[in-house]
């Protein structure tokens, strides 16, 4: 050891090593783990190793799960899932309050074991991880203690599979665990092959306060495991994970029946503005993409700055660069860590190796990295065009992107100029461009002013491809409850469109002048582009024929809806008065439509005519009432709750309730500002058609809602492809769910499948569909002067 | 005043400022969350131990301006305080650490005690800071704030501490700011000039920054946070503000300037937290007294006990040190 004078000299910080004994003592005397199933660990049959990725060490084995062992976890949930949603709301909150309390009494070892397990800095560890763990554990035993009250009429789901990452392997648990229990689910855990540990710590936590046999049960195993949970009798999957599993997932729930929700991967972007606190912003970065490793899904991984201060900036990220610390995560004064395994070290460096390829140049930080183990100095790139690889592709390591932006404007595009949505990043002293911008990057998450600030009081989660549903706060609990389902009811059966002419059924009556129903595209009345049309009978008789549409027509009418961008902008006092407007001149039409309704056979159709005018008023009125909330989390901090529109939505109609079923679909969402596209009642579509003069007459803007008539899952299934289309809505049978939810995983746009049923009764409308017409962002904006 | 000490400051190291600039500091910005998240995590993500704690900690006493400003001093009392800049450690501390000389940064006093103190100090190297222009408030006509000055300077002081007129700040005058600074420091002459922006009366980070700025533009050594006297003396965030300030000035100039937090700092740790700060933000160069110190007067008797815990392994007694 130096003497005092000598370091005197250098003033250097010195080793400052976390001690390792208590954990490795734990660590020795288990050396090989069993699944937890059924409160015991059961002997493994086959096991794997894992390590620590500072020094390449196995730390003990782990068992590799079979299918049958996932079976043996599910069918202890099930056993455990009577009692345990049966206990009141108060009786779980003891539990989870006792987790929480567990984990407090544990957090040096939890931490330890983390940092050990993972590579994470002890410093983040500590500091970050086990104490939001804990804070989520507290939080939602708040939740269980007041589920009756919060969410009267709600069930639990039933067994959840979960399924975690490697990046924040205990973080991911309490954030899959403590809600699913709150809600009275009981779950089985899937913990990442990288970073099996401290599940099975929490294991032991759990096992240690008796919480009851097959309440939560960890399964261990890679890739393999994941599938057989995905593939067994379970009621839900919760994954996080990268947007490729994700994507293998929902075509392996598509029709299951399964309730899905997906935290996947990002590419966020990170804004600077030229008015920001410049230094603020450089340690924003060092929050961001050089916290863990940079192995975090919502990393501000895109640096995007106003040409005015980007020399400033990055002369300043770095000089902030030189002074981390990259070394040995157990050292108390490193700032990076290890990567998690050589696999991703590998997949890092390949992509860095590519994105310098490709001409982009790598500022790396210029520290001694240690001699073995994962190490990868942080860095960033400049000279960086949106079209590199590494601009476009999760590096999901300490490496940014830094590029210029001339204007807000362009800075909101290149923001979005991604298939990621997860979080976002602004700075900026100006609240009126912060919160701007925050409104028009799409994100579930965004930080002003900051970054990476996590709490279990507000909810996290992705638009677009970086998954759908939200963990935290109240929209996280939603994902682990389930609405009393609405009776089904069978729908017409979807006849043969038949395109060529139909003798022998001619109309009733004399010889009216003949109406000719179009699609209904950008406000506009157009042809259907194949050039066919089909007969609509009812009752043995042709009462007319509508456009048999193609997926061009599809096409267009999706294109027609992006051009209507400014529905979403206008208050909902403005949907009001639209929607107002249209129950007014429906009503004007009163007769027309029940005639209509009841030539098509429709056996209550003054009723429905009814309904459907009472509906526009209902959505009317919730137009500028369903609104967000501002979660209590941090202090010093609003943190804003905001329900927003996903923008075009593609709707399929029952075949069923030609008029109400169609509009108890197409208002709520447009209510909410969204532009549809929907697919009216192949049986029956000319009560939908005869709407395009309702609307043209009720100042709907041209492409708020386009309708394409013809075959309703040949047409679902286009719009369900369309990666242009954020939501679908199904409404039909099983396959054409299966079908939807299969399609969608293009772009894993959100879906919503349910059979048909009832539409006139208070079954036919309700915040759920509004719930489901939205998407939250959560905002935060730290204060203070 | 007949020997003159020997500077702790060198004279070819001074700021000689530049003309008043409203538009390196006018659109400054500085969010406040931000500042506060950075200085929280500073002493997260760095920490010293065992013979680098030590160190660290001998390092604060010598960048250390022992404090008595109190209105019941006497010379008695600064000859007590001066003893213990002379040798703030007991010897078997120093033995135990290997250390054969040690003395605080300065002593910093009243005007009126300066004499008092140059004599007490005299031989020992550790130069005498003065007080002046009316502090705490400086509240006085210019002309007497200057004369104390002089007063100081030739009563021996190596080392001036001005306070600045906080309603300059508060008006947004820069002017009446810069001309009051620059005059203060043409009286300083030779002293180093140590100028107190009472960042505890300034309120907003903002004001710290520019009031930083002004002072340095006017020919500051140092930029100093308090006189101890504010409601809210030294804190993190006001000293990452100020020293950010004091860069970029280096940035424009390349003038080196110091730094003094002062006030409300009495603990071991408090000195650790804020040479940590110095490291991260400027580097190595701002943890020498040239170029930084803690105005501080009850922080080197937490740093005594700390240290006799390091050499002997026992817990230490306040009680068994020499009080300043």
């Amino acid at each position: 050891m130096p003497s005092v004078t000598d370091i005197l000299k250098t003033m250097e910080y010195g080793p400052a090593p976390e001690a390792s004994g208590e954990v490795m003592e734990w660590l020795k005397e288990r050396k090989s783990f069993g699944h937890f199933i059924n409160g015991a660990f059961v002997k493994p049959s086959k096991s794997f190793a894992t390590a620590n990725p500072a020094t390449g060490e196995t730390l003990a084995k782990a068992a590799q799960g079979t299918a049958s062992d996932v079976g043996a976890a599910v069918k202890a949930a099930r056993a455990a899932l009577p009692g345990w949603s049966k206990h009141t709301g108060h009786e779980r909150a003891k539990w989870l309050y006792a987790i929480a309390r567990h984990i407090q009494k544990r957090e040096r070892f939890l931490a330890v074991l983390e940092t050990l397990d993972n590579g994470k800095p002890i410093r983040e560890s500590r500091d970050i991880d086990v104490p939001l763990v804990a804070r989520h554990f507290y939080h939602h035993a708040g939740w269980a203690e007041m589920l009756e009250d919060e969410f009267p009429g709600t069930k639990p789901v039933g067994v959840c599979g979960q399924i975690i990452p490697w990046n924040f392997p205990l973080l991911m648990l309490a954030w899959k665990v403590a809600p699913a229990l709150a809600a009275g689910n009981t779950v089985v855990l899937k913990p990442a092959e990288y970073t099996p540990l401290t599940a099975l710590a929490f294991a032991e936590i759990c096992a240690e306060i008796g919480l009851p046999k097959g309440v939560v049960n960890i399964v261990t195993g890679g890739g393999e495991t994941g599938a057989a949970l995905v593939a067994s009798a379970v009621d839900k999957i919760a994954f996080t994970g990268s947007t490729e599993v994700g994507r293998a997932i929902r075509k392996a729930t598509a029709g299951t029946g399964k309730k899905l929700t997906l935290e996947l991967g990002g590419k966020s972007p990170f804004i600077v503005f030229a008015d920001a606190d410049i230094d603020g912003a450089v340690e924003g970065v060092v929050d961001a993409i050089w916290f863990n490793q940079g192995q975090v899904c919502c990393a501000g991984s895109r640096i995007l700055v106003q040409e005015s201060v980007a020399g400033a900036f990055q002369k300043r990220l770095m000089a902030r660069l030189a002074k981390l610390r990259v070394g040995d995560p157990l050292d108390k004064s490193t700032d990076v860590g290890a990567i998690v395994d050589p696999v991703q070290l590998r997949a890092i460096r390949d992509l860095v190796a590519r994105g310098e390829a490709e001409g982009a140049v790598l500022h790396q930080s210029e520290t001694q990295l240690p001699p073995k183990g994962c190490f990868f100095a942080p860095g960033f790139f400049t000279n960086v065009a949106p079209a590199n690889i590494v601009s476009e592709v999760e590096i999901f390591g300490p490496v940014a992107t830094l590029t210029t932006f001339r204007t807000p404007d362009e800075a909101v595009e290149l923001a979005n100029n991604t298939r990621y949505g997860l979080a976002a990043s602004i700075w900026s002293e100006n609240v009126n461009l912060a919160l701007d911008i925050a409104s028009k990057v799409k994100a579930g998450v965004i930080w002003v002013n900051s970054t990476n600030i996590f709490d279990a009081g507000a909810g996290f989660g992705g638009y677009r491809e970086s998954g759908f549903g939200r963990e935290g706060g109240r929209e996280g609990m939603r994902e682990y409850l389930s609405e009393p389902s609405r009776r089904a009811k069978p729908e017409a059966e979807p006849g043969r469109l038949d395109a060529a002419p139909v003798p022998g059924l001619p109309s009733k009556g004399g010889a009216p002048i003949d109406r000719t129903a179009k699609m209904y595209i950008g406000g506009a009345q157009k042809r259907p582009d194949s050039g066919y049309s089909y007969a609509v009978v009812a009752k043995g008789h042709e009462i007319g024929l509508a456009g048999l549409g193609n997926r061009k027509d599809i096409r267009n009418a999706v294109e027609a809806a992006h051009k209507a961008g400014g529905w979403g902008k206008a208050t909902g006092h403005n949907r009001a008065q639209v929607l107002y407007y249209i129950a007014e001149n429906l009503s004007a039409r009163q007769a027309e439509f029940t005639r209509r309704l009841k030539d098509a056979g429709v056996t209550k159709a003054a009723d429905e005519v009814d309904a459907s005018i009472r509906r526009a008023f209902y959505y009317a009125a919730q137009a500028d009432k369903f609104d967000g909330a501002v979660h209590a989390t941090k202090s010093a901090h609003v943190t804003l709750a905001m329900p927003e529109a996903f923008g075009v939505m593609g709707i399929a109609c029952p075949d069923d309730a030609p008029l109400l079923g169609f509009l108890s679909l197409v208002l709520p969402t447009i209510a909410m500002g969204n532009r549809v596209v929907a697919i009216p009642a192949s049986s029956m579509p000319l009560a939908a058609t005869d709407l395009y003069q309702v609307f043209d007459t009720s100042d709907l803007p041209d492409g708020v809602v386009n309708i394409v008539t013809g075959a309703k899952d040949e047409l679902a299934k286009t719009l369900a492809a369309h990666d242009d289309v954020a939501a679908m809505w199904y409404c039909g049978g099983p396959e054409g769910a299966k079908m939807t939810e299969a399609e969608s995983a293009g772009n894993l746009k959100v879906t919503w499948t349910f059979p048909n049923h009832d539409w006139h009764g208070a079954n036919g409308q309700g915040r759920d569909f509004l719930l489901r017409a939205t998407q939250v962002k959560n905002i935060w904006v730290p204060y203070g002067e | 005043m007949s020997s003159p000490a020997p500077h702790a400051l060198p004279n070819d190291m001074r700021n000689p400022g530049v003309p008043l600039q409203t538009d390196w500091f006018e659109q400054i910005a500085v969010n406040t969350p931000a500042v506060e998240r950075r200085t929280a995590t500073l002493t997260t993500r760095r920490t010293v131990k065992k013979a680098w704690q030590a160190a660290w900690l001998v390092n604060a006493i010598r960048c250390m301006d022992l404090t008595t400003l109190a209105g019941d001093d006497t010379e008695d009392r600064v000859r007590r305080l001066c003893a213990k800049a002379r040798r703030p450690l007991a010897d078997h501390i120093m033995g135990g650490l290997g250390l054969d000389r040690l003395t605080t940064g300065a002593a910093c006093v009243y005007p009126t005690m300066v004499r008092a103190a140059v004599k007490a100090l005299e031989g020992s190297g550790v130069p005498v800071a003065s007080v002046a222009t009316g502090f705490p408030a400086g509240l006085m006509p210019l002309d007497l704030r200057l004369a104390e000055i002089r007063y100081a300077v030739g009563e021996g002081a190596d080392e001036i501490d001005i306070v600045i007129t906080r309603a300059h700040v508060l008006d947004g005058n820069w002017n009446a700011l810069y001309d009051e600074v620059a005059a203060m420091r043409e009286a300083c002459g030779p002293a180093h000039m140590k100028a107190i922006l009472a960042t505890g009366d300034l309120k907003t980070l903002r004001n710290v920054y520019k009031a930083s700025m002004v002072a340095m533009q006017a020919g500051a050594d140092f930029i100093k946070t308090s006189t101890g006297k504010e409601g809210a003396n030294a804190t993190l965030p006001v000293s990452l503000v100020m020293v950010r300030a004091l860069r970029d000035y280096g940035e424009r100039t390349g003038q080196r300037i110091g730094f003094k937090p002062a006030g409300g700092m009495k603990t071991a740790k408090d000195a650790l937290a804020w040479q940590i700060l110095m490291k991260e933000e400027l580097g190595n160069d701002w943890l020498q007294p040239d170029l930084f110190r803690f105005g501080a007067s009850s922080m080197l008797a937490d740093i005594e006990r700390q240290l006799e815990h390091h050499v002997t392994g026992r817990y230490a007694a306040s009680s068994r040190h020499a009080i300043a």
